[in-house]
């Protein structure tokens, strides 16, 4: 949480990016603390590993004025404190106020002696919920198509090398054989 | 003992200061693209504390595929952004008002 402070807070946009890492990474131990390993894994590995990066390069790469982004900012820092105030108290109040005599009281029960979290998952993910499976692959496909089309672009000017023409050539395009009456010696 | 209490009371924490995020840093869409981040982890761990409590690992499924649409998400968000930043210079969103009609 005092990572997720950081985030909001730091005044410099890679700063915010580290202190996500810091906050995913912890995320990934409370997970395997509750007894998710795998997910754990998977947030280190895809998170840390992948998205942090992304946004760490395109921090870098957009090299932002923070200055002026950060100018006239605390205008509305009132408003916002008071409606996240009153958004933490009601939910704070409704898990440990009314929580205590419904069903969300007490501790984990510990999983028995052998469980395999991953096997567990695997054997619901791959039976059940295979068409959601299959429509994320879709989706990250999408994801990989749209970021490229988005980003890619064509500049002008721009000395390339048209293969589809390099294959295409002909040796008569080239070469031209000229017929011609042999010469007398001067 | 940990329970399932704490693990909620976490993600509305969580929660909460990512919405506190996206109000205060207004004027920076990466640091609202992280906050929305964020609020996907919040919503995570809302899923697998549940999953964990009631003994169903269908909650854990819905996390991977919440974490796939997240990463999506933010691949296509980045991409939209540095496309943003090469057009206008800027990525403050107060100065995105070309649609304004």
């Amino acid at each position: 949480m005092g990572a997720a402070l950081g985030v909001i807070l730091s005044r410099n946009p890679v700063h915010a990016v580290m202190f996500l890492v810091l906050a995913f990474f912890q995320s990934a131990v409370l997970w395997i603390l509750a007894e998710a390993e795998f997910l754990g894994i998977v947030l280190v590995l895809v998170y840390v590993g992948a998205v942090m990066v992304l946004f760490l390069f395109v921090v870098m790469m957009l090299d932002i004025n923070v200055e002026a982004i950060r100018r006239g900012l605390t205008r509305y820092w009132f408003i916002g404190l008071g409606i996240v105030m009153l958004m933490a108290i009601e939910m704070v109040q409704l898990i440990w106020l009314r929580g205590q005599e419904s069903v969300i009281g007490g501790g984990f029960v510990p999983y028995p002696e052998g469980y395999s979290n991953t096997k567990a998952l695997g054997a619901v993910l791959y039976t059940e919920h295979v068409y959601a499976f299959e429509i994320a692959a879709v989706i990250l496909l999408l994801a990989i198509v749209a970021a490229i089309t988005l980003t890619m672009r064509k500049r002008p000017g721009l000395k390339v090398q048209n293969i589809a023409s390099q294959v295409a050539v002909r040796a008569k395009d080239r070469l031209r054989i000229v017929k011609m009456d042999a010469e007398k010696r001067q | 003992m940990i329970g399932l209490q704490h693990y909620l009371t976490l993600s509305a924490m969580l929660f909460v200061l990512s919405i506190a995020g996206i109000i205060i840093n207004r004027r920076n869409l990466i640091l609202i693209l992280m906050c929305i981040e964020l609020m996907l982890l919040a919503v995570n761990f809302n899923f697998i504390a549940f999953s964990r409590h009631l003994g169903d690992d269908t909650g854990q499924v819905f996390v991977f595929f919440i974490l796939t649409v997240a990463a999506a998400e933010a691949a296509i968000g980045l991409a939209i952004l540095v496309v943003l930043f090469r057009n206008r210079r800027s990525i403050n969103v107060q100065e995105l008002n070309t649609m304004k009609g």
